[in-house]
């Protein structure tokens, strides 16, 4: 296979876009264009989970190509879930990595906005079992809820700790000129105070409000392109060094342990197994914290800690920027916020930003290795991504 | 003979029972004040209310112009027994409420005006103004209507307000909805909030100045425009956002 090369980044803002969504894909391309200051693209991949239903677009690749003014350049686009970000890159690292093509465009778009958050809830639970969860009226905060009591009994997590994730996460978002959230949170505000249960109710116990993230409207890309086309660009090299992906059964209780999240653990040793690394050697990494727990649980199944230690790792100050290994710097998807397609592209983005050392007041110092984890669905279809800088 | 038109224009005042402060702990750590404001304070709450009338975002432009209406009608002497609270951070402007008795047992909410958005700033504004009838002003009822899809969600689907569709409100004349005692009863542990006294720090601070926002709601910025006006050959992105920048300058 051949190295495969990130030779330019864009992104929206997160947060309520009123533009169509072929546009919202549309502008980080051109940017991304811009930044490695390349005009002819071969391939295209958009990632995207919702178009058909919240937008009324489907064949979104055929509408973004064309925006682009990118015709007759291939398009696809790339539904898997929550993971169709990374899916979304998977496909242009084996499209350069193959032979095939030496610019790939990859771009990602969702916006959720337009439906009420009953409506993007229920579009968001279509990935649960049809007739084992869905019917039952299983959701996304309802499999997280659960799992997070789970996690609570096993290792002892409480509410603090969730608590401690939104808050670091949400007040990293500040730093982050395109996350959703710009509000400060204190654990007092939303834990300690007689008011916090009223500012911050459960929404499905025992995750509360600010355990959840927020929906978002956005749009991510990255341009990848073989080692012969960066050789003539002047970007800082950044290499897509591996990448991994793992299943595991769509029916959460079908798992012989619903605390493991199997498929992180298997997407993360595959990924880092093809960059050649270890999780210690990882400097900065962007994990699905689609809710609060989930970053505690990937931090330990990629292997950065222990299992059932993630949350002492929080309570240290090791997961927070200037710890030994800052997570979601980039305020995750709890700050910056999770236009689903769109999110494992905007994880890329920001580990990419740290590694050419261009993300300002939330730059993790020396960062030479990054990795990613999209999650999708409950964990039954995972995509993990390292990268590496290069000289 | 003379004929004294102000007397006959002048509605005359129920003695309403002052409403005490209290406080809050926002999400954010910050301290609110929720207080009663007299006449005296209404030209300062006209100048900050001001600026919001051109956010053409979230139905601001026509809540606050609306709000500017009755503080001036309040102000003037236009309305009868209306009352304002208000809602501060270290000394800054978060919120304005207000309402009006239509007669002892009856209340009328008339606007919530958030000039910080997030953080339940509205809504915790909205529960004081509705314990103040129900509490204090002993109201059976309050007719409510929301002109956002925003104050639809805080109050009518958080409160589960019931209809009185026969009732026309006095906002526009649209359907009301009502609180009664025993919907504010029953959300009274999870929505009603605040703690009394307020210290004398904080009530201090509140009451030496109503600060304007610092953090006020803007008009919507066009993200994309910058990038469309590259590949619009008409020139209407960049008209559009002359026009905005200009809007910008004309009320800075």
């Amino acid at each position: 296979m051949r190295e495969v090369y990130v030779a330019g980044v864009g992104i929206t803002t997160f947060g309520r876009l009123e533009y169509p969504l072929a546009e919202i894909a549309a502008y980080p391309a051109m940017m991304a264009m811009k930044d490695a200051g390349i005009a002819d693209v071969e391939q295209v991949y958009v990632a995207n989970m919702g178009g058909g239903r919240l937008s009324h677009q489907t064949g979104l690749a055929s509408a973004v190509v064309d925006t682009l003014s990118l015709t007759p350049a291939g398009a696809e686009t790339i539904e898997n879930g929550p993971a169709s970000g990374a899916s979304a890159i998977k496909q242009g690292f084996l499209a350069v990595a193959s032979g095939m093509y030496d610019v790939v465009l990859v771009t990602g778009a969702e916006r959720m906005r337009e439906v009420n958050n009953l409506d993007a809830t229920d579009f968001i639970a279509t990935l649960t079992h049809p007739s084992a969860e869905y019917i039952y009226g299983v959701t996304l905060p309802a499999h997280a809820a659960m799992f997070t009591r789970l996690y609570m009994e096993r290792f002892g997590v409480t509410e603090r700790h969730l608590a401690m994730v939104a808050v670091k996460n949400q007040n990293q978002a500040l730093a982050n000129e395109f996350a959703h959230l710009q509000q400060t949170i204190t654990l007092e505000g939303i834990l300690d105070s007689p008011e916090a249960m009223t500012n911050n109710p459960y929404v499905a116990e025992p995750l509360r409000f600010f355990d959840c993230c927020p929906v978002s409207d956005g749009g991510a890309c990255l341009l990848l392109v073989s080692g012969d086309v960066m050789d003539r660009l002047e970007r800082p090299r950044v290499r897509l060094a591996g990448v991994g992906q793992g299943t595991d059964s769509h029916v959460v209780a079908e798992r012989p342990d619903p605390t493991e999240l199997a498929a992180v653990r298997i997407a993360a040793e595959r990924s880092m197994q093809m960059a050649e690394c270890e999780p210690e050697d990882v400097d900065v990494a962007e994990l699905h914290d689609a809710f609060t727990i989930l970053e505690i649980a990937q931090s330990e199944e990629a292997g950065f800690f222990a299992r059932g230690e993630g949350h002492l790792a929080l309570e240290k100050g090791e997961t927070a920027l200037g710890g030994s290994l800052p997570i979601n710097v980039s305020g995750g998807l709890k700050g910056r916020g999770h236009p689903v397609g769109a999110t494992g592209i905007a994880q890329a983005h920001e580990i990419v930003t740290q590694l050419r050392h261009e993300a300002g007041r939330r730059q993790v110092e020396g960062a030479a290795i990054g990795f990613t984890c999209n999650f999708g669905g409950f964990g039954n279809n995972v995509v993990c991504l390292t990268f590496r800088r290069e000289g | 003979m003379t004929v004294d038109l102000e007397t006959i224009l002048r509605p005359v005042d129920s003695a309403l029972p002052p409403y005490p402060a209290k406080w809050v702990t926002l999400a954010s750590g910050d301290e609110m004040v929720i207080r009663q404001v007299g006449r005296d304070d209404v030209p300062t709450l006209l100048e900050h209310v001001e600026p919001l009338i051109h956010v053409e975002r979230d139905y601001y432009d026509i809540v606050a112009a609306r709000v500017y209406a009755e503080l001036l009608s309040f102000y003037r002497y236009r309305v009868q027994d209306e009352y304002v609270l208000v809602a501060q951070i270290d000394g800054e402007l978060a919120a304005i409420v207000n309402g009006r008795q239509v007669r002892p047992g009856l209340g009328m909410s008339l606007h919530t005006l958030a000039l910080r958005r997030g953080l339940r700033i509205g809504a915790h504004a909205f529960a004081a103004k509705m314990e103040y009838h129900i509490d204090i002003l002993g109201h059976d009822e309050v007719l409510v209507v929301a002109e956002s899809p925003i104050g639809f969600r805080r109050w009518m689907i958080e409160y589960r307000l019931e209809e009185r569709f026969g009732t026309p409100h006095e906002l526009g004349g649209v359907p009301s909805y009502a609180l009664t005692r025993a919907l504010f009863d029953r959300a009274r542990d999870k929505l009603i909030v605040g703690r009394r006294p307020v210290p004398d720090e904080l009530r201090e601070r509140a009451e030496t100045a109503i600060l304007p926002p610092s953090d006020p709601p803007t008009p919507p910025i066009d993200l994309l425009a910058a990038t469309r006006a590259e590949y619009d050959t008409t020139g209407t992105v960049l008209m559009m956002q002359r026009r905005i920048q200009e809007r910008e300058v004309e009320h800075a």
